[in-house]
């Protein structure tokens, strides 16, 4: 929430609007805690984001299962969905999650137009159930 | 001083309603405690909240012993807020047949810490009016904070146990 | 096809429900819960409540680590109030372990609880703003909120999962950057929160949409256990601070506002007065910190409190009992014990077994999120769906706080 508040301002960078919809975003960001019983929210989400779609795993929660390596969460989001960019901390300062941010639009610069119709990404995207 | 006082009176006014059912009194830390038993478990509650003016329950949950006869003890708090008193509850049921009388009768408010109870322990709360899981899946299948199951998930693939030295 | 034929169903759709699933990721609701509701028209007819989408077993971690070690799990119950955790927590295994604290540590622990409360009003308060459509006062008070975890900052090094202090202390004294900004704060925040009532408390506006929303009587608050703000509102003068007074809040001299009719407007009133009394709590706690000797920042227990580094290295005992610390080998009573403080949104209570292990037998957290939250459904029977949302908010419900 500080990310975008005042003090830090995410906006500044090219992301001025939240969306309240995954049908009209570009970038999920996967901000804490994943449990097992939120996986099947979150692959559902992901799947209702049109292409092309970045994916962020914000937190060491979100990336890995950080220090709750219980029953009840998944270890790493990347289980579920594919993850473009991680960003470490428990929780991330709000610097680190900008430059995070930054990252995907590196990516997004770099990205070949035809990317996500290469079988290399359907093949990828198969791993996870997704059509 | 007026602590125990107080302690005492109600440790009294008990015996005087229970007689026998309130058994190994104890004052951890200023907080009476005694241990019950299920069949007048809300008797005892009822009685708590109509006669002595314990009119907030903090608190219920579970600890489980096993290997004991009765491993898992049910544990209440409440609180009397005029007089600033707080007690606990306990009642120990066995571990094969986990059932009590559900205190929703008494409270409200005991709805959703006796799903966790259920959730967490197996304790089957019986005239519950929604008994089902809160935190966990419904196909979870087991108790977890039960002892005799591991903290991690034993079907996790990316994280070798002897790399984290057990 | 004949299109000019008119469409008949068999029902009337007046009288038709609708299921609206509101949740776990719906942008209104701030957690991951989900609520499946009834609605007729715009008024909720039944709901449902469905939690547990975080729930990351803390009390199920706790029963594997050393006491020190539940620390930075307590920090991710509330974590827009991580301090008061910690601290509940370091006082219950005070309170087992029959440790006495210096005055001037319990007065730097409320300085330190007293600016967490703030910065947890803060957040429901502007998000009520921001649900009735002031997006203003978010934006403006949440620098203070920043503010206030640069303090943080500055005491421990972190600014939201504090991890702060340590069983029996601080882990070092604060610096004189801290009280600086300390005393900037409590000149600066003031006049903020005070303009930041004149947008909303007589704003038209903002009392059309609360007042009167959500009512609760003191006898349904009490029925469903409620504590904290939302139990004040109602008017019952129940403050953990006051009843049962730890690291000596006996010692100042603040009132505990009260509500009348539970309603929104209410609860938005007694958090704003809170914060009022907070910050006349951390003045009054600076002046004391005056006649307090210096420097002390722990209690004088070496068989409880880690000693410093360089002694470790240096010094025979500091190094056993800095082993014996770190491995869990502290001689801790086989007791139990409850210790309840008031968290930023009620009372937060630690129940504590220790069995003579390494680690604590059973522990349990009495979350106020958890039992404050099972009446949201009850009450929203019907309440307009606009209004269930802002309710939502002005409950502060805290998903981390909400599952464990």
């Amino acid at each position: 929430m500080a990310t975008m508040g005042s003090h830090y301002d995410l906006g500044r960078f090219g992301a001025e609007r939240l969306s309240f919809s995954p049908r009209q975003a570009d970038v999920l960001m996967v901000m804490g805690t994943i449990a097992k019983k939120m996986a099947p929210v979150l692959k559902q989400v992901y799947i209702q984001m049109a292409e092309p779609r970045w994916v962020m795993a914000v937190g060491a929660c979100a990336s890995s299962g950080g220090i709750f390596d219980t029953y009840s969460v998944l270890q790493g989001i990347d289980e579920v969905i594919p993850v473009d960019v991680y960003v470490p901390g428990c929780p991330p300062r709000p610097e680190a999650i900008l430059d995070g941010f930054q990252r995907i639009q590196d990516l997004v610069k770099s990205e070949s137009g035809r990317r996500r119709n290469s079988d290399y990404y359907k093949e990828l995207l198969g791993q996870y159930g997704i059509k | 001083m007026e602590e125990t006082t107080l302690n005492n009176d109600i440790h009294v006014k008990l015996t005087e309603k229970f007689g026998e059912k309130v058994t190994a009194v104890s004052e951890p830390y200023g907080l009476l405690t005694f241990v019950t038993y299920k069949d007048v478990i809300i008797n005892v509650l009822s009685h708590l909240k109509e006669e002595l003016k314990f009119n907030f329950l903090t608190d219920i949950t579970a600890v489980h012993y096993p290997g004991k006869d009765h491993g898992i003890a049910v544990v209440y708090h409440l609180h009397n807020m005029v007089e600033k008193v707080r007690i606990r509850i306990k009642v120990f049921i066995s571990e094969q047949n986990p059932t009590i009388p559900t205190a929703t009768t008494v409270w409200k408010g005991a709805n959703w810490m006796e799903r966790e109870t259920y959730d967490l322990f197996g304790v089957k709360f019986e005239g519950h009016p929604d008994l089902r899981r809160i935190l966990n899946m419904d196909d979870l299948g087991v108790h977890p904070m039960l002892k005799q199951y591991p903290l991690e998930d034993p079907n996790r693939v990316d994280k070798k146990d002897e790399f984290f030295g057990r | 096809m004949n299109h000019n034929h008119p469409v008949f169903t068999d029902n009337d759709p007046q009288s038709e429900l609708v299921t609206l699933n509101l949740g776990p990721t719906h942008p209104a609701t701030h957690g991951v819960f989900q609520n499946v509701l009834q609605l007729d028209g715009e008024r909720i007819v039944s709901g449902v409540s469905t939690i547990g989408y975080i729930h990351r077993a803390f009390e199920k971690i706790a029963e594997h680590r050393p006491f020190y070690q539940i620390t930075p799990l307590t920090d991710r119950l509330n974590y827009c109030s991580s301090p008061i955790n910690n601290m509940g927590w370091h006082m219950t295994v005070e309170k087992l372990l029959n440790i006495q604290m210096p005055k001037r540590v319990d007065y730097l622990r409320v300085i330190v609880m007293e600016l967490s409360r703030i910065a947890d009003h803060i957040i429901c308060n502007t998000i009520i703003g921001q649900d009735t459509g002031a997006t203003t006062t978010f934006l403006y008070l949440f620098q203070f909120r920043e503010h206030i975890y640069e303090i943080f900052e500055e005491v421990c090094g972190a600014r939201l999962t504090t991890n702060i202090g340590r069983i029996g202390g601080f882990e070092r004294d604060f610096n004189d950057i801290a009280f600086a900004k300390i005393d900037k704060f409590l000149k600066e925040f003031p006049k903020a929160l005070k303009e930041f009532e004149n947008l909303l408390t007589r704003n038209r506006i903002f009392i059309d949409r609360t007042a009167g929303v959500a009512e609760v009587t003191k006898e349904t608050a009490l029925e469903y256990s409620w504590t904290g703000p939302l139990l004040r509102a109602t008017g019952v003068d129940y403050d953990v601070r006051v009843s049962d007074p730890y690291s000596s809040y006996q010692d100042f001299d603040f009132e505990v506002p009260v509500g009348t009719s539970g309603d929104i407007y209410d609860r938005y009133l007694v958090r704003n007065e809170e914060m009022w009394q907070s910050v006349r709590i951390i003045e009054q706690a600076l002046v004391k910190l005056k006649t307090e000797p210096k420097g002390i920042f722990h209690a004088d227990v070496p068989e409880f409190y880690l000693p410093p580094k360089q002694e470790v290295y240096n010094n025979m005992e500091a190094l056993i009992y800095h082993f014996k610390i770190v491995m869990g080998e502290i001689d801790a009573p086989k007791a139990e014990v409850y210790h309840a403080v008031e968290g930023g949104n009620g009372e937060l209570g630690f129940y504590l077994i220790n069995d003579g292990g390494r680690t604590p037998y059973r522990l349990h957290f009495r979350r106020p999120s958890f039992v404050n939250y099972q009446m949201f459904a009850p009450m929203s029977e019907g309440m307009l769906l606009s209004d269930a949302i802002i309710n939502m908010s002005s409950m502060n419900i805290i998903a981390g706080e909400l599952d464990a």
